[in-house]
This record gives structure tokens, C-alpha cells and sequence, in this order.
């Protein structure tokens, strides 16, 4: 009996005790669910600071004294009341800052987005009613009823008729009629997060869970499409990746013919160059720092390209004419200049950051681009161009070009050979060196970072014809995008096992390459 | 067993009037007693070898493993060595290559007379190495997770087994997440194969259905994961709760989360949740976009004991860099050498057989404020902690076992070996002893 | 076949000295100061197989001009072939003690052997693999390579794909090889304990002869008619089937005995180092292959024999007494040989014969000289 009493009362004052809290209290508790229910109820209060106590808590800004006053942390580190704005001295140290777990962090982002519904700013508006979507809770629908009557830009608009759609269909108490309304407006957005939310409610008995499950298969039927154009664009991506990895070969192997083993660690070099100018601009200049990419381009091609010039004037040019020797000679170089990093840097990998304007993806329709992705392909184009004029059109290219051809009418002609030699090794190592700063922001920056791409590059180049850039670009692309049709029908091994296989078959049949060269120097 | 022949044409070199060979012949007992009797500690000195990669691709992961034993030797030999006798720390370089690893192991053992080896990280290196520490019964101290389903004398796991870590995440999404719908992926190598194995039983124990599971196996150093992701993605929109339960290895990581991060999949929509990456992967990623993904491990560095905070500090001190980062492998490294020494100054003596019969029942602390304990089974207890990624590269523990869990080396999900026990305490002294059959399959000591 | 003192010495000093260690090994007390450790003698069984792969590589770049960065896929092919038989003669001493599969088929949960390991339980069918599987490969590869005339950096380019595509399929672990892990843990060869010293000794004796077998019939091939062919099809391959020969089938046959060369010396590998698996195709194992040549001295036959005792006895030595700094040394070892030391160590002995090949120098170097 009196167990009975207890559990009631349990029962009674349960929810009440959570209601009657503060939720500023709550808030300041140190469990993960109480500060979970701190957020829904102060989202729900009404209370003027509540945006912007809850955004201090989503940037990890909130913190609590033991006497359970919020605190908010200022950019420099110190502390104001959170709310009444007053600067507060944490002398002691006792403020511990409020930690949130995955499942604060999505009731956080759903209340943050109603009560954000109503910025002035409408890209905030925008971002507001995709957190509202991601979210689709019933209990939003209010604020978005009273968002929306106010609002006049057409793109917030839409996504906020979005997020209320998705918000009704979640809600098996809503009117039929509107549930049923809801499907058609998810469908037309088609994307992901919409067969998402339509999918959630498939399998429900009656019309809506039919209207739904025909809005699935539909959206369906339209991704389906779009993910080819995506395969083709990972294709193409990867591509790019190659060619970046493959120019500067394609200028020391394809044009010099000096088999270059040493090849990845001008990549690596040019990956730990974006490193060090990224830790040098965060110290001395910070407000530059989102260009760091920009200035690490030409100093990569620089520390690359010299150090190219010098092995070429120390090594290479002692084994002209020996290109067996040479690659004996540039693995072991690529051995000590891997463990010469590894002594300066350390084993592990180093942080590149990524800026702000290459980080997260824009939507092309039903092509998600991501903008590093997207950024390296034009890149890679950009540094092929330039490569292709630089041989066409400049003084030096001439000379790189006539040595190439005829060394000694060149020399005749009165080129010091030696020196374009030298020059051209420096390109093909600078360009190296460029790639190195694209590849750092998709892959380890590591000493074992040139290996993973040396294979890669040479194929690329002897598949494309060696000395033809123009074919460097075509099998590079060709090369990536085979490998990613054949990924997910043979799965990530298999289909690099195929393509290699297919290599091998093809160079066997064109040792030449896809565009040989023609002329006096095939025989050379 | 062949020992006849062996024996036979030994005795036969021994007709030669060669003496020692034929007591050589007497065979695997006169051949075992004898190499630890070198393997005594000669001179004032106690060796102690590391078998930690230096270069090569596990360079990257094993050389942070090869300073904080360093660090370890140091410290221990500041508080006046073992046994009265200094440590020597003997460091060798296999190279990231596997056939060098047994053959550096022969040396450390046979050549360099070392009492231990601390040492391995892949399950190849340990598998080749396995034979010669059983063949020349030296101990070693294995302190990387890994997929169990091995139980040998000569190796002392400090480690997770795969229920102490990968079971009490997936729980942990099921109830905190309300995950109902699983990604497994892992890069395909034998840990990832057996976790996902056991996990896909676990799952369907639970219900899950087979559609709602997707696994997935990428090679080495997959740095192309733009497909992978956008199906991962596209798993997800099936309306129901989804998490990914990641085995990916080592280098193929910071790929996969830079593609995570930029195709906007976020902790909050899809989980991930990884047995393979610690504070030192982070190290090499900008975190902020992955902030909320979790992982599964023994210790963080973030762990809040006054042990850890000592640790921490000793090795920022050692390194001489203020950035070093702890990691999960490390501590099993310091639980390892501290139960060595334990067991050590248990049995009083370096020699391998009496040190494996103290080692058993040692307890130590351990840095989340614990004890663990060695087991019969040679493998060690240990805390489960769910950690989650903050932005500046280290982990927010959200979630602890309440006790400590005891590793299960055979698996219960693998039908082969669902009845299999291991137990190096005496009278059993096996590594694989069937309950059903009561029979010893495997590991028996003679 | 005449003999000179080189080879007689490497003959003799070859199979004596392995017959002197394991002798030592098997016969002295392990306190005498003449005990030869059984750690020596397992380094010593993995040199001369590296050696047999030297060799291998040198019959083809040395006397054929084929520059192969792919030799290691041989030796490992003919490592898996032993391997695979090594696995077979665990029995139901594995770890599961199920008699009919290997430990990581019972591990991944597979039901019954895959087809294609029927028949490695016979010591006689895996031999015949070792040859077969290696020289089938060498064969189909080849003979597709030379008939298109796929030559110099391309075909050292393609050989690297071969091994590298090898690598990827070995990793798998549906391929049923064992993945990652490979095969290792194995108990006994031909009812012999694998671990026991007489076995070893008896395996590096059994080394050396194979080592000096492959030497003799090299030496045999270079000097015969069919070598001399050969040297002209390295020199000048076109002027060659100007003359009337068919330089593809010369360079096939010999590409394909040497994969055979190299897959028998993977095969003896794997039970001395107890462990198989997808690294030993990693193509920079390929390339060190050659590099041992390299510092030997190309096409020297003898040189290759030297070179890879060399170099690995310094990987050896380096790797336990400069752990931090052995790869300056080893990549600073092939920088100054193939600058100081064309012709490598042997090089530095003897006059030139009229077997080795020429240094490099075509039109190119030539006007280099001129002009710098």
C-alpha cells in the first residue's frame, strides 16, 4: 500500500517537478537529460535570452557556477551573467562549462531554428527552417505558422512550407486532409532528408501512408537518374585528383623521360609547405588565414621546384640517358626525403585545415557538389592550362620543348641545355609541389603521402602517351571515371583490381599509350 | 606432433659424439628450460624490448607506442628499476614489415636476451611474431585492440576484445540515439571482418532486420570515399534513425571524415561511431565539422583523474612538446609494463614461465580511475567509455559502464568457437579448452 | 659449361658456408663460442631465398634488358603456392582443431575448402604450383607484352600494376588467401616440425642448394648459344630480328623460367620466415629486388647472389642499431651505387666481360656530355 502511495506520488510529482524547474536550473544540473529538458523548456518559456543562452550552449560558450548561475563566455575568455549581461570574475575557476551530448545537440538545433524563424536576416531564416525540418516536431508548427504569415522571401518561404509539411506528416494527431496536403510539397523538394521523412510514415495503414509510399518511389525514380550525373562527376573528381597527382610527372617522365620515383614526396613536400604556411599565417597574420590555400600555392611550387632543381643538378643529371639507373637513384631519394619529414614533423599526420569557403557542399539540382571537390577540379584544369601555355607560348617553354626534341641542334642553336634541363625538372617538381597543397585538403598529410599516389601517377601518364599532356588530362579522366562506375557495381577493391587489370591489357596492346607520339622521337 | 623424426635424427647427430645434441634431443621441454635460463638477466641490467614499427605506413601509429615506453622504462628505472637492477630498453625497428617483425623478434629474444617485449600493433605483426614467442617462450605485451579468437601463453593482451568495445557502443546508439538502422563499415582486414561479424549477430539477436544492416569494405588507405558517403547518405533516408559503426583503419580515416564534414552529414542526422579513432588520428583533421561523431574506446585523454592528469603532464614533459596527445593504446601500454613489473616483483624473478604464472590475478590501476585486473585468459579488465568529438581534437566521454568488463576472447557470436574458454591458470593451463567436449583444441602447454 | 674462379668461389662459398652453419648449429652445445644460434641460421635461409629472387631479376635485366618492377609477385605467388600447403599440413592442430579448414576460413565462417585448394595437401601438387602458377602468369604476361613489343619504362610500368593489382586481390579477404593476415602459424613440412632446428638447418642446406642449382643453370643459359641471342636482343633488340630472330620468343622463355627462379625461392621464403601474406607483393619490394642487383652488379649473375646478402644483411644490421636513421642509410646506399658504382660491387673486382651488359649511354647522355 504504501508502495502503491509512493509510486503515485512518484507519478504526480514527477512531471511536475520537471515543469516547476527552472530551466536556467536545469540548464546548470551536469546530466546530460536534465539539461536536455532545460533546453526544451527554456526554448518554450519565452524568456527574452533564450536564444541567446541556447546559442551560447550550441558554440560551447555556457557555463555554470557550483550555485547553478549560467555564465557566458566572451570570445576573450571572460565571463558575463547570462542574464543579466554582468561581467562576472571567475577567480576561483569553479565555472565548469555545460556539456551536451548528440541528443541535446538536435533538441538544441530544433529549438534554436523556431525561435531563429523570426531574424531579421533571411539567410539565418533559411538555415533556421532547415534545422526546423531536420527536426519535423509538431511542436514547431505554431511558430512556423506565425513565421511564415510574416514572411516575404520566396526561398525561406519555401523551405519553411517544407518544414511545416514535414512537421504535420510527423504528427499522427494531425487532420488527414492536411497530412495528405503535406506529401505533395515533400515531394517536389526530392531530395534525401524529404524521402526521409515520407519513408518515416510509409508503412502507416490508410491514405497517407499510400500517398507517402508513392511519393518514395517517385523520388526514387528521380535520384536514381541524378546519381548517374553524380557518378560522373566523382568520376571526374577523382580524375582531377590524378591529373593534379600526374601533371608534374608528366613533365619530368613525359617530357624529360626521367623516371622520377621520388615523384609523391614532391606532392608530400608540397603538402607539408601548405602546413607550415598555414601554422605561420595563423601566428603572425590570423585575419589573412582563410587565404592561407592561396599563398601556399606559389610557395609549394617553390620549395618544390627548387628542390627539384637541386637533385637534378646533384643527381639526376649525372644518369642522363640511364633511366633504369635513375629510378634506382630517385627511390632511394624518396626514401631518405619520406624519413627526413618523418624527423622534422613527426610520424603522425599534421592538421590542414580546410577554409571556410572550401568546406560543405552546394546543391545542383540533385548533385550535391562539394566545394573542395569542386574547387580541386577547376584547379586541376587551371594548373593544366597553364602548364599547356607555359610550354606553348613562353621563351622557356620553346627551349624546354627544342631540347626535348633535338638536344644538340638546341645546343647549336645556342640553348644551354644544362640550364633548361634543370628549369624543366623544377616545373614538373613544382607543379608536384601544387598538387601537394589540393591533395592535402582530401587526404593525410603524412610522410607516407606521395606513396599512396606514385603508382597511380605513372599509369595515369602512360596510359594518357607519355610527352602529350592533352592525354594526361583525357586518361586521367577516363581513368577516374571507369573506377567509379565499377565501385559500386564491383565494390571499392574489386573495381581498382578491374581497372588495373584493364590497364595492364590496354598498355599491352597500345605501349604507346591512348595518344602516342609521333615522329623521329618514338624510337628514341 | 613430428617430434619423432626430429628426435631420431638428432640422436643421430648426437652418435657423432656430439654430447649436447643429444641432450638437445630430449626435445621441447630440455629446449624451453634452456632458453630461459639465457634469457636471465645478465649484468646489472634488466632488457626490455619494443617492437614498435619506426617507419613505413604503422610508423604513423607504433612510434608514439615506442616513446611512451621509453618514458615508462625511464620513470621506472628514476624509482630505483626492478629487482635492483636498471632497465635497459632495447629498440628495434621492424619496418612496417611483417616477416621482419618475427625476424626482429628472434633477436630481441634470442640474440638480445630481453625479459619482455612490449610491441605490435596490426594482427599480422602479432601473428608473426606469435610462433616465436611460443617457440621461444618469451612474453609479449600486446596493447592495441583487436578481434580476439586467440588466447596464447606467451602473449599478454591489454587490449580491448571486440565485447569491450564495439557491444556497449552499439547499445549505447540503440538507447541514447534510438538507432534502428545499422552501416558497418570497415576497411577489409580481419578486425573489422570478426567486429562486424559479431556485431551483425548481436543486431539480429536484437531484432534488427537484414535490411536494415548494410556493411561495407574499403581496401587500405582508401582516400575515395565520395560514393561511400552518398550511400551512407542515401541508407539514411529510409526514415529511420541510422548510425554508422566504423571500423575503418589508420590512414583511410581522415578521407572519410573530410568527406563526412563536406557532404553535411552531421552527428545529429547520422552517427558515427569509430573503434579506431583515438586522439592521435584527430590530431591530423580539423574536428569542428565532426563534432558530436563518437568513439568507442578504453581511455581518453580527456578522462577527469588525478592519474591521468599526472600521465598527461609526464608525457607532454617527456616529449618536450606541449601538443602530444594520449591515446587508448598508450594506456594499455602503461597498464602492461605496470603489471609486468608487478608480476615481476611477484615471482621475483624475470624468468618467463614464473613471470605468465604471476601475471595472472595482478591488478593495477588503471588511468579512469579503476583497477584492472590480468585474467586467466591473459587479457585484461577494463571500463568502456563513449566518447564524443569535441572541436579542438579530443573526446567528451558521454557515456561509462558502469563496471568493468571482462574480455571475451573466443567469441559467442562464431560458432566454432562459441564453446571455447581459455584458462593459463593451473591444473588447465589452456588456451582454447571446450567446455562441451572438455577437450583442449588448441594453446596446450606440455 | 666452363666454370671460372668466381663462380667456383660463390659455389663453394655458398653451399659451404650454409653446410658449416647448419652443422655448427645442429652439433655444438649452444654455450660453446663455435655454436652458430638458430636465429643466424633463419636469417641466414631468408637471404639466399631474397637471393634466388636476385637472381631471378638479374638473368632477366641483366642478360634480356626487362627491367621487371613486378619480380616479387613471383616469389610471393610461389610463397602463397607453399604457403597454401603449409596450411593444408596444420591438420587439426589449428587453433579450431577443424581438420579440413585453415583457422581464417573457420574465423570468417566458411563452410568447405574453395575449389581451388584441393590438392595442396599433397607436398608433390603444391611443388608442381610453385612452378606452375608463377611461370602460367609469367607466360600469359609476357606473351602478351612482348608480342605488342611493350618494352623498357613501359613494361617496367605495367609490371608494377601487375604486382601492385596482385596486392589489392591478396588483400582481399573473400580471395580465400587469408587477407591481410595471411597464412602463418604453421606446425610441420612434410611431417618435419617447422620449428624445430634440424628443420631449419636442414631448410637453409636445402636453400643453398637450390641458390647454387638456379646460379648453375643461369650461368648455363647466358653462356649458351640461347644466351647469346639474348644479349643481342638486350643490346639492340630491332637489329636483332633484322637478322632473323624473334625476340619475343627469346625474352618470353626467359622471363618465364626466371618467374619460375623466383616463385621456387618464395616457396623455400615462406617456411623459414613462418609467414605469407599480400606485403610481399608491395611494389617496393619489387624495387628492392632490383636494387640488390643494382649494388651487386647487373648482370654478373653473381653479383645479384651478393647484392642481396649485402643489402639485407645492412637491413638487418641497420634496423636493431640505428632504428631511427637506417632509411638515410639504405636510401643513401642506392643513391651513391647507381652514381659512384654503375656497375656495382662485383664491379669494383673485376674487368668487364664480354657478358655484362654495357652501361647506358645512348644519344641522349652522349650530347649531354658535349654540351654540359
Amino acid at each position: 500500500m504504501l508502495r502503491l502511495l509512493a509510486l503515485l506520488l512518484l507519478l504526480l510529482c514527477g512531471p511536475l517537478v520537471a515543469h516547476a524547474d527552472d530551466p536556467l536550473a536545469e540548464l546548470a544540473s551536469g546530466s546530460f537529460d536534465t539539461v536536455r529538458q532545460g533546453v526544451e523548456d527554456l526554448a518554450q518559456s519565452g524568456n527574452p535570452n533564450a536564444a541567446k543562452i541556447l546559442s551560447a550552449l550550441q558554440n560551447g560558450q555556457l557555463y555554470y557556477l557550483p550555485d547553478h548561475t549560467l555564465l557566458i563566455q566572451a570570445d576573450d575568455g571572460s565571463y558575463a551573467n547570462a542574464i543579466t549581461g554582468k561581467a562576472v570574475s571567475d577567480d576561483d575557476a569553479e565555472a565548469r562549462s555545460v556539456r551536451i551530448n548528440n541528443s541535446i545537440r538536435s533538441v538544441l538545433d530544433a529549438a534554436l531554428g523556431s525561435l531563429r524563424l523570426f531574424d531579421p536576416n533571411p539567410s539565418v531564416r533559411l538555415n533556421a527552417a532547415g534545422a526546423v525540418f531536420d527536426a519535423h516536431q509538431p511542436a514547431a508548427i505554431p511558430a512556423l505558422d506565425r513565421a511564415l504569415a510574416k514572411e516575404t522571401d520566396s526561398a525561406v518561404k519555401t523551405r519553411m512550407q517544407q518544414a511545416r509539411a514535414a512537421a504535420v506528416l510527423s504528427d499522427p494527431g494531425a487532420a488527414q486532409d492536411a497530412r495528405l496536403a503535406a506529401v505533395p510539397v515533400l515531394r517536389a523538394r526530392g531530395d534525401e532528408a524529404a524521402r526521409g521523412v515520407l519513408a518515416s510514415v510509409a508503412d502507416q495503414p490508410g491514405p497517407v501512408g499510400a500517398a507517402a509510399k508513392a511519393a518514395v518511389a517517385s523520388i526514387d525514380r528521380v535520384l536514381q537518374l541524378w546519381s548517374l550525373a553524380q557518378s560522373v562527376y566523382y568520376g571526374i573528381s577523382l580524375g582531377s585528383v590524378l591529373l593534379l597527382a600526374a601533371a608534374g610527372l608528366a613533365i619530368t617522365f613525359g617530357v624529360m623521360g626521367v623516371i622520377n620515383m621520388a615523384h609523391g614526396e614532391m606532392v608530400m613536400l608540397g603538402a607539408y609547405t601548405t602546413f607550415v604556411v598555414q601554422q605561420v599565417m595563423h601566428a603572425y597574420v590570423p585575419s589573412l588565414y582563410g587565404g592561407s590555400l592561396l599563398v601556399a600555392i606559389p610557395m609549394a611550387f617553390l620549395v618544390a621546384g627548387l628542390i627539384g632543381v637541386v637533385i637534378e643538378r646533384s643527381l639526376i643529371r649525372w644518369l642522363y640517358g640511364r633511366p633504369l639507373e635513375t629510378l634506382l637513384a630517385t627511390w632511394g631519394l624518396s626514401l631518405v626525403l619520406q624519413q627526413v619529414v618523418r624527423s622534422l614533423f613527426g610520424a603522425d599526420n599534421r592538421n590542414v585545415t580546410t577554409p571556410d569557403w572550401m568546406s560543405g557542399a552546394t546543391q545542383l539540382g540533385g548533385l550535391t557538389l562539394t566545394w573542395n571537390r569542386t574547387y580541386i577540379i577547376l584547379f586541376a584544369f587551371l594548373v593544366m592550362a597553364a602548364l599547356m601555355a607555359a610550354l606553348r607560348y613562353t621563351p622557356l617553354g620553346l627551349r624546354m620543348r627544342a631540347v626535348t626534341q633535338n638536344r644538340r641542334m638546341a645546343a647549336a642553336m645556342g640553348i644551354r641545355t644544362p640550364w633548361i634541363d634543370a628549369l624543366t625538372f623544377g616545373l614538373g617538381s613544382g607543379v608536384a609541389g601544387i598538387a601537394g597543397v589540393a591533395l592535402s585538403q582530401i587526404d593525410n598529410v603524412s610522410p607516407n603521402l606521395g606513396q599512396g599516389y606514385i603508382i597511380d601517377s605513372f599509369m595515369v601518364v602512360v596510359f594518357g602517351g607519355v610527352g602529350n599532356l592533352w592525354g594526361t588530362t583525357l586518361g586521367a579522366l577516363t581513368l577516374g571515371i571507369v573506377n567509379k562506375f565499377l565501385e559500386p557495381i564491383a565494390g571499392a577493391v574489386l573495381g581498382k583490381i578491374v581497372v588495373l587489370v584493364l590497364l595492364i591489357l590496354f598498355v599491352q596492346r597500345n605501349p604507346r599509350g591512348m595518344f602516342p607520339l609521333k615522329g623521329r622521337a618514338v624510337e628514341a | 606432433m613430428s617430434q619423432d623424426e626430429t628426435s631420431l635424427s638428432r640422436r643421430g647427430l648426437g652418435r657423432l659424439g656430439v654430447a649436447a645434441a643429444t641432450l638437445a634431443a630430449f626435445g621441447a621441454v630440455e629446449a624451453k628450460t634452456s632458453e630461459p635460463a639465457a634469457a636471465q638477466p645478465t649484468g646489472g641490467t634488466i632488457k626490455v624490448g619494443i617492437l614498435h614499427s619506426l617507419s613505413g605506413t604503422m610508423a604513423i601509429s607504433e612510434t608514439t607506442l615506442k616513446d611512451v615506453m621509453l618514458m615508462l622504462i625511464e620513470q621506472q628505472n628514476a624509482k630505483g628499476g626492478l629487482l635492483g637492477k636498471k632497465l635497459e630498453a632495447v629498440v628495434v625497428d621492424p619496418a612496417s614489415n611483417w616477416p621482419l617483425f618475427a625476424e626482429k623478434a628472434r633477436q630481441l629474444i634470442s640474440v638480445d636476451k630481453v625479459a619482455a617485449v612490449f610491441g605490435c600493433w596490426t594482427s599480422v605483426s602479432r601473428k608473426s611474431v606469435l610462433p616465436v614467442f611460443e617457440e621461444l617462450n618469451n612474453i609479449l605485451f600486446y596493447p592495441v585492440q583487436y578481434e580476439g579468437q586467440e588466447c596464447s601463453r606467451n602473449v599478454f593482451y591489454t587490449g580491448a576484445a571486440p565485447n569491450q568495445q564495439a557491444i556497449p557502443a552499439v547499445d549505447y546508439l540503440r538507447n541514447e540515439s534510438k538507432v534502428k538502422r545499422w552501416v558497418l563499415a570497415g576497411t577489409d582486414y580481419v578486425y573489422p571482418r570478426t567486429t562486424n561479424q559479431i556485431l551483425e549477430a548481436y543486431l539480429k539477436s536484437l531484432g534488427v532486420a537484414q535490411d536494415d544492416i548494410m556493411i561495407n569494405y574499403t581496401p587500405f588507405g582508401h582516400s575515395d570515399w565520395q560514393n561511400i558517403v552518398a550511400s551512407i547518405k542515401n541508407f539514411g533516408s529510409a526514415g529511420k534513425k541510422t548510425a554508422v559503426v566504423s571500423t575503418i583503419n589508420g590512414d583511410a580515416n581522415v578521407p572519410f571524415y573530410k568527406e563526412l564534414g563536406n557532404q553535411g552529414i552531421k552527428a545529429t542526422d547520422i552517427p558515427v561511431v569509430a573503434f579506431s579513432v583515438g586522439e592521435e588520428e584527430l590530431a591530423g583533421i580539423d574536428t569542428k565539422p565532426l563534432i558530436g561523431h563518437l568513439a568507442a574506446w578504453n581511455y581518453f585523454e580527456s578522462v577527469e583523474t588525478p592519474q591521468n592528469r599526472k600521465f598527461v603532464a609526464t608525457w607532454k614533459k617527456f616529449t618536450k612538446n606541449p601538443k602530444r596527445t594520449t591515446n587508448d593504446p598508450m594506456e594499455a601500454h602503461y597498464i602492461g609494463f605496470n603489471m609486468w613489473i608487478k608480476a615481476v616483483e611477484k615471482a621475483g624473478t624475470t624468468d618467463p614461465d614464473a613471470v605468465i604464472d604471476a601475471a595472472i590475478g595482478v591488478a593495477v590501476p588503471n588511468l579512469s580511475g579503476g583497477y584492472a585486473a590480468m585474467m586467466p585468459n591473459h587479457h585484461i579488465t577494463k571500463p568502456v567509455l563513449i566518447g564524443e568529438i569535441q572541436g579542438n581534437g579530443q573526446f567528451s566521454i558521454v557515456s561509462q559502464t558502469p563496471g568493468l568488463v571482462v574480455a571475451q576472447e573466443w567469441s559467442p557470436y562464431v560458432a566454432d568457437t562459441k564453446d571455447l574458454i581459455g584458462d593459463w591458470r593451473a591444473p588447465m593451463r589452456c588456451g582454447a579448452f571446450n567446455v562441451k567436449t572438455g577437450t583442449c583444441t588448441a594453446g596446450k602447454k606440455v | 659449361m666452363k666454370l671460372d674462379r668466381a663462380a667456383i668461389l660463390t659455389i663453394v662459398l655458398v653451399f659451404g658456408a650454409a653446410l658449416v652453419m647448419a652443422a655448427l648449429n645442429q652439433m655444438t652445445p649452444p654455450a660453446s663460442a663455435m655454436h652458430v644460434p638458430t636465429y643466424v641460421i633463419a636469417l641466414a635461409g631468408k637471404y639466399l631465398c631474397f637471393a634466388m629472387l636476385a637472381l631471378a631479376v638479374d638473368l632477366v635485366w641483366g642478360f634480356a634488358g626487362i627491367l621487371s618492377l613486378g619480380h616479387a609477385a613471383f616469389f610471393a605467388l610461389g610463397g602463397y603456392a607453399m604457403g597454401m600447403y603449409l596450411m593444408r599440413q596444420i591438420g587439426d592442430r589449428g587453433v579450431y582443431g577443424n581438420p579440413n579448414l585453415p583457422d581464417f576460413m573457420v574465423f570468417l565462417g566458411w563452410k568447405q575448402l574453395p575449389w581451388y585448394w584441393h590438392g595442396f595437401e599433397w607436398f608433390g601438387f603444391a611443388m608442381l604450383m610453385v612452378v606452375l602458377v608463377p611461370g602460367v602468369l609469367a607466360a600469359v604476361f609476357g606473351w602478351l607484352a612482348f608480342r605488342s613489343r611493350v618494352t623498357g619504362v613501359y613494361l617496367s610500368i605495367i609490371t608494377q600494376a601487375l604486382t601492385y593489382a596482385l596486392l589489392l586481390a591478396f588483400f582481399r579477404n573473400d580471395m580465400g588467401f587469408g587477407g591481410n593476415n595471411g597464412m602463418t602459424d604453421f606446425k610441420a613440412i612434410l611431417g618435419f616440425n617447422i620449428q624445430a632446428d634440424s628443420t631449419r638447418s636442414a631448410l637453409l642446406v636445402i636453400s643453398a642448394l637450390f641458390l647454387c642449382g638456379q646460379f648453375l643453370l643461369a650461368r648455363f643459359v647466358v653462356g649458351s648459344r640461347f644466351g647469346k641471342i639474348l644479349i643481342a636482343v638486350r643490346d639492340t633488340e630491332s637489329r636483332t630480328r633484322f637478322l632473323g630472330y624473334r625476340p619475343e620468343s627469346y625474352k618470353l622463355v626467359v622471363w618465364v623460367l626466371s618467374a619460375v627462379m623466383a616463385g621456387i625461392g618464395g616457396a623455400l621464403y615462406v617456411p623459414q620466415v613462418g609467414i605469407i601474406n599480400p606485403s610481399e607483393f608491395a611494389p617496393g619490394n619489387s624495387i628492392e629486388a632490383v636494387i640488390w642487383v643494382a649494388v651487386g652488379g647487373r648482370g654478373t649473375l653473381v653479383g645479384a647472389i651478393l647484392g642481396a646478402i649485402l643489402v639485407n644483411f645492412g637491413k638487418t644490421w641497420f634496423t636493431s642499431v640505428l632504428p631511427e636513421l637506417w632509411l638515410y642509410a639504405l636510401g643513401a646506399m642506392f643513391i651513391l651505387v647507381t652514381l659512384f658504382l654503375p656497375r656495382g660491387v662485383v664491379g669494383l673486382f673485376r674487368r668487364r666481360s664480354r657478358l655484362e651488359p654495357e652501361p647506358e649511354v645512348p644519344a641522349a647522355s652522349a650530347a649531354q656530355e658535349v654540351t654540359g
